[in-house]
């Protein structure tokens, strides 16, 4: 009989060879060591294995359900966004040698790999302008509690000060993460569109491990770091900034501004939206604090032929050798997607960078010009990268609505958690066209105030 | 191929581009202006400037001194590295997929919503728990995960104050007790007896009114199904504590049992290992948690739910720990474990764990004339043996491993579990055919022979890979974590 399981090697023929080497006559033998009870009387209740091409069929119709950039223009961003991506991406993290290794426990067999994350660490840090990046953590909220966590050990302080500019979600993950390492949070308010100063020197004190603010932050708006940090250094306290890689095509680097951590996602370089997930956190440091990184760090190191070879290095840090003295948990990464990064790092080079950059400051810009025009108040009072706040005259969801009706998919409502009424946050990247970005004007023609 | 040494910022030359940026359409602005408020970089960025193939030589070079499932096995224990199905990678590229905001309204994301759905009620079924959330990133975050809904529950009870202890095996992977610790427990250490169970004993000893919970992998990470488990479960419960599965071993049981049956209150499972989706070189993975009914109101927000009118985002349920990670996890990964779980079906999934287990065992009758089996019992999807017949001659565990890597193979997982000497820890799934399983333990025997006849041929592997053993100390003592 042949097989109906197309991944399931195993003939007839080679299970009868391998139960007579094991002296068994069943299989069920293999299995006397589960106790009665609590063996399955039953198969388990799911749904019928389906051919491949049922199966594609299926698929497709999922995908089907759900709106794509195909489908509508999209200019909702907050934190994930749809950039180009270099047809490139795909092509080398397709290749089976990367994406079904494991992480690169044998070095001499897993160099691509290694170097590739290490190249990957070296442009993270030009562009945050820090010294020391590790491979990749699960997404850039994750690599924003790390830090906090880092930031709370190392100064041995108690308390957490972060910006209310910071991403909901990140500030929800900081919450759920200082509930189990036990460390106080407090919030930073705004002045309209950016971190209150004068709140700041209020707040922090000398408990105060970091100030955690988001550059540019979720308004769209670029903070004044240079500003932030030295109110934080006269408390001595870390700055721990939570950057858009691509954004840091033109803006200063953080590490240039003092930033002791800076963090964050790296889906604006290279990695599909992906309903939000799997992106790639990124984790930069300098030397100081190299040796408290959470995660893979990969190093350069020689063989015994004084070949330049590349492995995971200060392992000591890490669980699988520390145990409960380790100083995370962090056990896999997210190695494929940050060589994703890295290849759109490379095919964009020092010149992309900035050339991506510049477009998506010029086409925001002229949609914030094109509503300003129209009488649409623009919110944000400091310079905004690539998204800003727009009031209208309507709840935003309900402007959403309309606007799917038009092939649009709306910005994000600020409402809810910034209690700014009918504020939608409106994203432009380098995907919209001038066509796009008119349409939507002539679209929200009709929310505007009177 | 192997003697490409190059690295990116070698081969940039400036001028050159591998980028195709979209016309710009509408006016450039004055940045100075703009920006005048703040700071804009005064030194460019030095990413490399390399031509389209220059990028893809360079990268295919890189790959081709990298080894993955498809260039040969890979017994790497406790990771169960199977084969990762074509058609996983297919539909999981579907812009329907990739080329969706999580933000959207739920009305335009309702493939992705039911498809996760889906999968959390799959997931119900295999793990024996009654339900799921997708969120946790892999199995390390759903570990913790895991452990603050233990600590919200017994917050809940009025009791945290006191409960502060995890318990977990000395066997157990060193994830376990690192998230306990970052979720703010004390971590208990207990025992394994000689049979390479949890020492009950020492179970009933340790628990009282101060645990919180047991952290368990069953089978645990030597191969061995804890058949005291039931018994187990009652200790723990006894004294007020939850039962947590560490769902990486779930490829030996499933169809077979679920850690439901067994008494667990709380799951993660890695959908990396059991549901073949790629390691990636590391990640990305993807480790839901499943809790009992009565945990339900602790799970990560927000919960996928079915209505009426489709599915819908819910967070109202104050009694959460909150948020994990971004958005809904990692949801492409969700997506190949959807389609595996849908090409296997039912009988599939316990078909895997038949030959996995089968295909331990067997492999290790063939190795145990050779190298030292501490344990007698059945194994599971994977078994531990010794190099300390080999250690006595002068050869280290690390020198087979390396040995192996000349023959073809990737190497088994080395010294873990912590308390077998000169551990080999072999898992070798169930897509490998018989004759791979033979080669390979022909080789492992050859390397056998070798340490007694040649060592030197040995200890001095690997000989056939682009670079030779490296020098891991001097890269500890002076890190060099970026190019200079």
């Amino acid at each position: 009989m042949t097989n109906e399981f197309r991944y399931l090697p195993d003939t007839e023929q080679d299970i009868a060879e391998m139960m007579k080497t094991l002296e068994i006559d069943s299989i069920e033998e293999l299995f006397q060591d589960i106790p009665e009870p609590i063996r399955l009387k039953e198969e388990f209740t799911l749904p019928d294995a389906l051919s491949e091409t049922a199966l594609t069929t299926h698929m497709r119709q999922l995908a089907t359900e759900n709106v794509n950039t195909d489908d509508a223009s999209i200019f909702l961003g907050a934190g994930t966004y749809d950039h180009y991506i270099p047809s490139v991406v795909d092509h080398v993290i397709s290749r089976s040698e990367f994406y079904t290794a494991y992480t690169p426990y044998q070095p001499e067999v897993s160099q691509g790999e290694l170097q590739a994350i290490f190249e990957f660490q070296t442009m993270i840090t030009e562009l945050t302008g820090m010294e020391a990046a590790n491979s990749s953590l699960y997404d850039g909220f994750t690599s924003l509690g790390e830090a906090a966590s880092l930031a709370v050990t190392t100064t041995k302080r108690s308390k957490i000060a972060v910006s209310k500019g910071i991403h909901p979600q990140g500030r929800e993950i900081l919450k759920a993460i200082s509930t189990g390492r036990e460390f106080e949070l407090v919030e930073l308010s705004l002045t309209a569109d950016i971190t209150d100063l004068s709140h700041l020197k209020e707040t922090i004190d000398e408990h105060t491990a970091a100030v955690v603010v988001q550059y540019p932050n979720f308004l769209g708006s670029v903070e004044d770091l240079k500003a932030i940090k030295e109110i934080t250094a006269a408390q001595k306290a870390l700055l721990i900034v939570m950057a858009n890689p691509l954004a840091l095509g033109l803006l200063e680097a953080p590490g240039k501004l003092g930033a002791d951590i800076v963090v964050g996602d790296m889906q604006p370089l290279g990695l599909s939206m992906s309903a939000g997930g799997p992106h790639c956190g990124y984790f930069t440091v300098n030397k100081k604090h190299m040796r408290k990184i959470p995660g893979r760090i990969i190093g350069q190191t020689t063989d015994k032929e004084g070949k330049r070879g590349f492995v995971m290095t200060l392992q000591t840090r890490e669980q699988h050798i520390r145990r409960e003295k380790a100083t995370s948990n962090m056990s896999s990464n997210q190695a494929l997607n940050a060589l994703a990064s890295a290849v759109c790092m490379a095919a964009l080079g020092k010149e992309g960078i900035q050339e991506i950059a510049r477009l998506n400051v010029d086409k925001a810009d002229y949609l914030a010009n094109q509503l300003k025009n129209k009488g649409v108040p623009i919110y944000n009072q400091a310079p905004f990268f690539n998204e800003f706040v727009v009031r209208l005259n309507r709840p935003v969801s309900e402007i959403n609505t309309s606007l799917l009706d038009k092939g649009i998919i709306g910005g994000y409502d600020l409402e809810p958690e910034y209690g700014i009424k009918n504020a939608m946050l409106l994203c432009v990247t380098d995907q919209r066209t001038k066509e796009e970005i008119d349409n939507l004007v002539s679209a929200l023609e009709e929310f505007i105030h009177e | 191929m192997n003697n490409y040494t190059d690295i990116l910022f070698e081969i940039s030359r400036s001028g050159r581009t591998a980028y195709s940026l979209p016309k710009r359409d509408v006016p450039t602005i004055s940045l100075e202006e703009k920006f005048s408020k703040v700071h804009l970089r005064e030194e460019a960025a030095k990413l490399p400037e390399i031509s389209e193939l220059q990028l893809m030589r360079h990268y295919t070079a890189l790959s081709n001194k990298n080894f993955g499932i498809e260039n040969g096995f890979y017994p790497l224990g406790s990771c169960t590295m199977k084969y990762n199905p074509k058609i996983n990678e297919d539909v999981a590229r579907y812009r329907g997929f990739t080329n969706i905001h999580p933000l959207q309204t739920t009305r335009t994301l309702q493939g992705a919503l039911r498809l996760m759905y889906e999968l959390q009620e799959d997931l119900k079924v295999v793990s024996g728990m009654d339900a799921i959330s997708l969120q946790p990133a892999a199995g390390a975050q759903g570990e913790w995960a895991g452990l603050m809904i233990i600590k919200a529950y017994h917050e809940k009870n009025e009791d945290l104050k006191t409960r502060r202890k995890i318990l977990v095996p000395d066997s157990a992977h060193g994830t376990n007790p690192a998230s306990a610790v970052i979720a703010g427990f004390d971590v208990v250490e207990i025992p394994s007896n000689e049979d390479g169970t949890v020492d009950l004993a020492a179970l009933k000893q340790a628990v009282g009114e101060d645990t919180a919970g047991l952290m368990l992998t069953n089978p645990n990470t030597l191969g061995i199904f804890e058949k005291d488990i039931l018994e187990m479960a009652d200790i723990i419960h006894g004294v007020g504590g939850l039962l947590y599965y560490d769902g990486a071993n779930l490829n030996a049981i499933m169809g077979i049992t679920t850690p439901g049956a067994m008494g667990f209150d709380i799951v993660h499972l890695n959908l990396h290992k059991s549901f073949s989706t790629p390691h990636g070189g590391g990640g990305p993975g993807s480790g839901p948690v499943g809790v009992k009914a009565y945990l339900e109101p602790y799970l990560p927000i927000p919960r996928i739910e079915k209505t009426g009118n489709g599915f819908e985002l819910n967070s109202n349920y104050p009694l959460s720990i909150g948020r994990v990670k971004g958005y809904f996890g990692n949801f492409g990964v969700n997506v190949r474990a959807y389609t595996y779980i849908r090409t296997m079906g039912a009988r599939g999934l316990r078909k895997a764990s038949e030959s996995a287990v089968l295909h331990a065992n067997y492999l290790r009758k063939r190795l145990e004339p050779y190298y030292d089996s501490p344990y007698k019992q059945v194994s599971k999807h994977e078994f531990v043996l010794s190099g300390n017949r080999q250690k006595k001659l002068g050869v280290r565990t690390v020198d087979i491993a390396k040995r192996l890597l000349d023959f073809g193979y990737y190497a088994p997982t080395i010294y873990f579990p912590l308390i077998v000497e000169e551990c080999l820890m072999i898992e070798p799934t169930e897509t490998e055919s018989k004759e791979t399983l033979d080669e390979f333990a022909d080789a492992m025997i050859q390397i056998a022979k070798e340490v007694e006849d040649t060592p030197e041929l040995v200890t001095g592997a690997p000989h056939h890979t682009s670079v030779k053993r490296l020098d891991e100390v001097t890269a500890a003592r002076k890190p060099i974590v970026r190019f200079e």
